[in-house]
Order: structure tokens, then sequence, then C-alpha cells
């Protein structure tokens, strides 16, 4: 029974570095950058939303939504002024740049909130956890809606980037930036769009995770966030499959080598896995492997 | 044959202006620096917090030097660089607790120690790097991401002591190292312990001379100019005969082993050093100081190194606001030089200055 309640904490620690992970590829794919404040838009988010439940009192839905919104917001704005400039420069211009939006963020964060942890609550109301095999199993409702909410943004995003005409022009803009401009696809709004989705789904998996883990600080955001671009490399960046099943199996990992090796190797095990995937299959486990050519 | 006729043609003031902007100067400006501080410490007019902030800005000198050797002349993202300051540090701060009676003369101690942070730096830099080379662009970049994070961690779980019988390692707790009467050297998450502090500023500064040295002179050398060729075309630099996976891995572990030396230097600093001090925070903190100062331009990082070392303490005044403006002003240097109105601008501003309208005019001379 072990096996089975760590195999589904595993999963629920993975949806969340999924949904993360998703926010990484899709900007990845499509600006072909690294997206370091990533991790603190969650942490934003975090905050957004236990302002609106704790100082405000409001309903927990409103709570997420007043999250997403100012996520998605924030995304723009990132987006249009630190990233947007930087179009045509150097890829490690661009990192030192979202380098420093993530201390931005972390700062501005630690000047609003102060260093104390908050506890965040629930945003999982409703019944108590689910028991089955006789209490033997026990299931909370977080890890359930959690796993719910993943699967249905990454069918949600599959189908909106395979279906919808802004889907198609994010893939197209992720193919070839030039001709797609030709194709008569506005790219500087296709990329704000990205990143718009990017930081919204930030904010669910920061309410969510909050939801599992409530410790709420300024820097709450950097490790997971770390950990689900390592996601979203081990996936295949730039794939939204690839950035589920990256996300899920390293949950998986992770709460494994917790339980049965040792918490303190935790996240050695993780990047350890990482690396061997890597090694064995250099561009993920569902990335399209792009030969050079001179 | 024709650089050297040229060279004796010009004005031996110009050849000194050459001099200067060149590796010479660059020398010139570490020198000039200890000989300004050193004379601040004899004046008295130099306060404690300053002075105790000199050996880490020696240190962050010489890893931003050789991250800079990595990304700059060798091409390749790394983000884990602190990984191989703390397995230097943690080398280093073991020596120097074995050595304590067998070699008293502190600066020795400190000197085999900087070597043996060197020597494991270069060893780790070995393990990490023939299999990262197999990648390129953000793959090895998340890859020495994952390598400097699980460095951290294994050391987090090491404990090392020793006593007569000599050194012991455990990866549980002290107790486990099966000492009866010895020295428990590294203490886990404490990290090292007890450490002696024998850094001075005079080592800290001859530790960036000799870096600065390795690896202008690397960059000068057959070697260099291979790892630079792979840098700027790895296809034409392979067609050509270059043998690529052995230039990329030069390049990276002369870094690391540079990285050690630094890293042990920092640890004999302090009294204790924990393994969380270089995570991936510490790393990209001294990537911050290799683009900030210039890719690829030694006396860049040496001059942003030192400045972003103490801005921080700098703005103290600031209290609160300071991390904020240290963010504030990382974005504003990266993004203002690519937006068209400011760039045009600091055109017209470089136009003016009097070294180049000399230039300029020397350029319309020669068409």
């Amino acid at each position: 029974m072990d096996f089975l309640t760590n195999l589904i904490n595993g999963i629920s620690l993975g949806s969340i570095y999924a949904i993360i992970a998703l926010g990484y590829t899709m900007v990845y794919g499509i600006a072909k950058m690294l997206n370091f404040a990533h991790g603190d838009v969650i942490m934003v988010g975090g905050y957004i939303c236990f302002m609106t439940l704790n100082a405000l009192g409001l309903n927990p839905l409103i709570g997420i939504l007043a999250a997403v919104v100012g996520c998605t917001l924030l995304g723009i704005c990132i987006e249009r002024i630190a990233y947007k400039p930087l179009r045509q420069s150097p890829s490690l211009t661009v990192l030192i740049t979202a380098i420093g939006v993530s201390y931005l963020l972390q700062n501005l964060a630690l000047l609003i909130w102060g260093a104390n942890p908050k506890v965040f609550p629930s945003v999982v109301g409703g019944s108590g956890p689910i028991m089955l095999f006789d209490g033997q199993l026990v299931i909370s409702m977080e890890t359930i809606v959690t796993i719910v909410v993943c699967a249905v943004i990454m069918v949600a995003l599959v189908l909106f980037t395979s279906k919808t005409k802004m889907g198609k022009a994010m893939r197209a803009c992720s193919e070839d930036p030039g001709a797609a401009r030709l194709m008569g696809i506005n790219v500087d709004t296709t990329i704000s769009t990205t990143f718009a989705i990017g930081s919204g789904l930030a904010a669910i998996a920061g309410v969510l995770m909050m939801s599992a883990y409530p410790s709420l600080v300024p820097t709450t955001g950097s490790m997971p966030g770390i950990k689900a671009f390592t996601a979203a490399v081990f996936g295949g960046i730039g794939s939204i499959p690839g950035a589920v099943l990256g996300g899920v199996l390293l949950g998986i990992i992770e709460v494994f080598a917790k339980a049965y090796i040792g918490t303190q190797f935790a996240d050695a095990i993780v990047f350890a896995v990482l690396i061997v995937v890597l090694l064995i299959k250099p561009s993920g486990l569902l990335g399209k492997y792009v030969p050079e050519k001179v | 044959m024709a650089k050297e006729t040229t060279a004796a043609a010009v004005p031996t003031k110009d050849r000194l202006l050459k001099a200067l902007t060149g590796n010479l100067g660059t020398y010139l400006i570490v020198v000039a620096f200890f000989v300004i501080i050193e004379a601040m410490i004899a004046g008295k007019s130099i306060t404690s917090a300053f002075q105790g902030q000199l050996v880490p800005i020696c240190v962050y000198v010489s890893a931003a030097l050789s991250l800079n050797l990595v990304v700059g002349v060798s091409g390749e993202l790394s983000l884990g660089h602190a990984g191989f300051m703390s397995v230097g540090a943690f080398s280093g701060a073991i020596l120097s607790s074995v050595l304590m009676d067998a070699v008293p003369d502190p600066a020795l101690r400190l000197l085999l120690c900087i070597i043996t942070g060197g020597i494991f730096g270069a060893i780790f830099g070995a393990i990490v790097g023939v299999p990262v080379m197999r990648l390129s662009g953000d793959y090895l970049a998340i890859v020495t991401l994952a390598f400097g994070e699980i460095i951290k961690n294994l050391l987090n779980n090491l404990y090392v002591g020793h006593d007569a019988a000599g050194l012991h390692f455990s990866m549980t707790d002290t107790t486990s190292l099966g000492m009866t009467n010895g020295t428990v050297v590294v203490n886990g998450p404490q990290g090292a312990v007890g450490i002696t502090k024998i850094s001075t500023f005079v080592a800290g500064t001859l530790l960036v001379l000799f870096t600065l040295f390795v690896v202008l002179n690397l960059m000068k050398s057959r070697s260099g100019r291979a790892i630079m060729a792979v840098r700027d075309n790895k296809i034409a630099a392979e067609a050509v005969g270059i043998n690529v996976t052995k230039y990329r891995l030069m390049a990276f572990v002369v870094a690391a082993a540079l990285a050690g030396m630094a890293g042990a230097l920092y640890a004999m600093n302090f009294s204790s050093v924990v393994p969380s001090r270089f995570d991936y925070n510490t790393s990209i903190l001294i990537l911050v100081y290799v683009v900030l100062g210039g890719i690829g331009s030694m006396r860049g990082s040496v001059i942003a190194a030192a400045i972003l070392t103490v801005l921080p303490e700098t703005l103290r005044f600031m209290a609160d606001y300071r991390m904020l403006i240290y963010a504030v002003v990382l974005i504003a240097v990266m993004v203002l030089p690519n937006i068209p109105a400011v760039a045009s601008l600091m055109e017209k501003v470089k136009e003016a200055m009097p070294w180049n309208k000399r230039t300029t005019a020397e350029e319309g001379g020669a068409q």
C-alpha cells in the first residue's frame, strides 16, 4: 500500500511540476529563451491568492481567478518591458535579464509581504480525504484536484495548439518566426499570448502547490521553477506532452527517492536521472532531434 | 613581419596606449587596485565591512575569470560553476585541518590548500565534463546546473573527520565516522567547520593575477585558438582537424581547476562554510559578473566582479531596497542598450569622446 500511496503522491507532485513545465516549454518553444523568472511568477500567484483569501476573505474560486488574472497581466508586462527589446539579442543577454526579473520579483515580494512564511489556506474545500482499502490508502482532495487539473490543462493546450488559429500561429512562430511573419502572423502578439498563457498556468500551479505544501515565502517559487525546468528538458523542451510526462516522472522519482533512499538525497537523484536521460537521449524523452546542418 | 613595422612606426605614446588597453592593462588594474587598497589599509581610511569584502572580491574575480573561459572563450553556458568552487573549498578545508600541525606556516598551508582545491576542481571538472561535452547549448546548461546541485546535495551529507589513523568519511552522521579522539572537519549541512582563517588579501590578489595569467596565456596559445575556433564554428573547426571534444573539455577542466582554487581561498577566509553557499544562485551570480563585464572580456570580468561584489554593501544605506535596486540595475544594463533610442544616444556619446575622434580621423585618412 505504501507503494501506491507514494505513486499517487508522486503523480500529484509531478502534476504541479508539469503545469509549471508547460509554461517553460511553451515560452522556450516560441521565444527560444529560458525564462528564469517563471518560478517567481508562481510565487506571485500564490501571494495574490493568499491576499484575496485571507485579507479580503473572498471565495477560493475568486482567489484563483485573481491569481490567474494577476499573473497573466504580470507575464505580459514582463514580456513587453524586459524581453521584447531583446528579440535580436544573444540568448545569454536574455537569460541574464530573466535572472534580473527573477531577483526583482523576489525582492518586491519581500518588501510587500515580508520574509515570514505565510500559512496558505487550501483552496480545495469540501469533503476530507478519500479512504480506500480500510483506510490504508489515503488520498487527499488536493491530490485528486491537482492531477485532474493537470490532465485538463494538458488536453486543453494540445487542442488549443492544434485546432485554434492562435495555437497554429504559435506553432508556426516556433518553427520559423521569419516565415510566420511573411504569412501574416503577428509574431509579437503571438509571443505575448504565449507568455500570458504560461504565466496564467504558473498561477494555477502556484495555488495548487501552496494548497498541498502550505508555506509561502518570497523564494517559494525558485526550487519548483528549477525542477520544472528540469522536467521540461527531461521530456523534451518545446513539446507539450513531453513537459507533462517529464513533470510527472520527475515527481514520481522524487517521491520514491524520498521514501526508499532518503530525503536528503532526493534532489541529487532527481538531477542524476535527468543527466542519465539526456546522455542517452540528448533531446529529451519526447523531443525532436534536430541535426545540425552546415 | 608587417605588424612589427607598423608597431615601430607608431609613436611611443600610442604603443603605450595599446599596451594599456591590452592584456598588460588588465594586470595593471589588479595591481593598482591592490596598491590603493593596501595604502588605504595603512592609512586606516577603510571600513571594516569593506575590509572583510576584500578576499571575497578576489574570490569572485577569479571565479568570474574562470567562468569567462567557459562562457566567453569556449562559448558554452555553464550554470554549475559554483559546484567546482565548493569542491575546492571543501577539499581545501579538509587539507588545512589535516596539515594544521605538520605545516605551521599559514602562507605555505594556504598555498597547499589552494593547489589541492585546484586539483580536486580539475578532477570534478573532468568527471562532469566528459559526459557533458556530448551535449551543447541549453541542454549543456541544464546538465551543468544539475551537476552543481548534485555536488551541493552530496556535500550536504558528507561527514569527514581525521584522527591519528588518518581520514574518515561517512555519508550518514558524525558518530559513524568511528573516531574516538579525532576532529570533525566536515559536518554535513553545517559544512566545513573549525577552519582557521588564513586567507589574506595578498594571497587573493596573487590568485587573481595567477588566474588572469593562465586564462590570458591560454587564449593566446595554440590550444586557445583551437578552443575559440570550436566556439565560432564547430563544424568548420572539426573540418580543419581540430579535436572538438578535447578542446572544449580542456577549457572546461582548466576553468573548473581555477574555480576550485578560488573556492579554497574562499573557505580559508571564514571559520565555517556551508555547502548551500555554493548553490545555483552563486553560479548565476558569477555568470552575471561575466555577462555584465562583457562575454569574453577578461578585463570586464575583473571590473564587473569587483564592483558588483561591493555594490550590495555600498547600497546598504538603502536597507531593504538594495537588492531591488540591484535587480533593476541588472535589467536596465541588459535592456537599455537594445532600445533603439537609447542605443543611438549612446553611439553619439561614444563618438563625442576625444579618443574616438582621433581614430575616426585616422580611418578616414587611410581610405
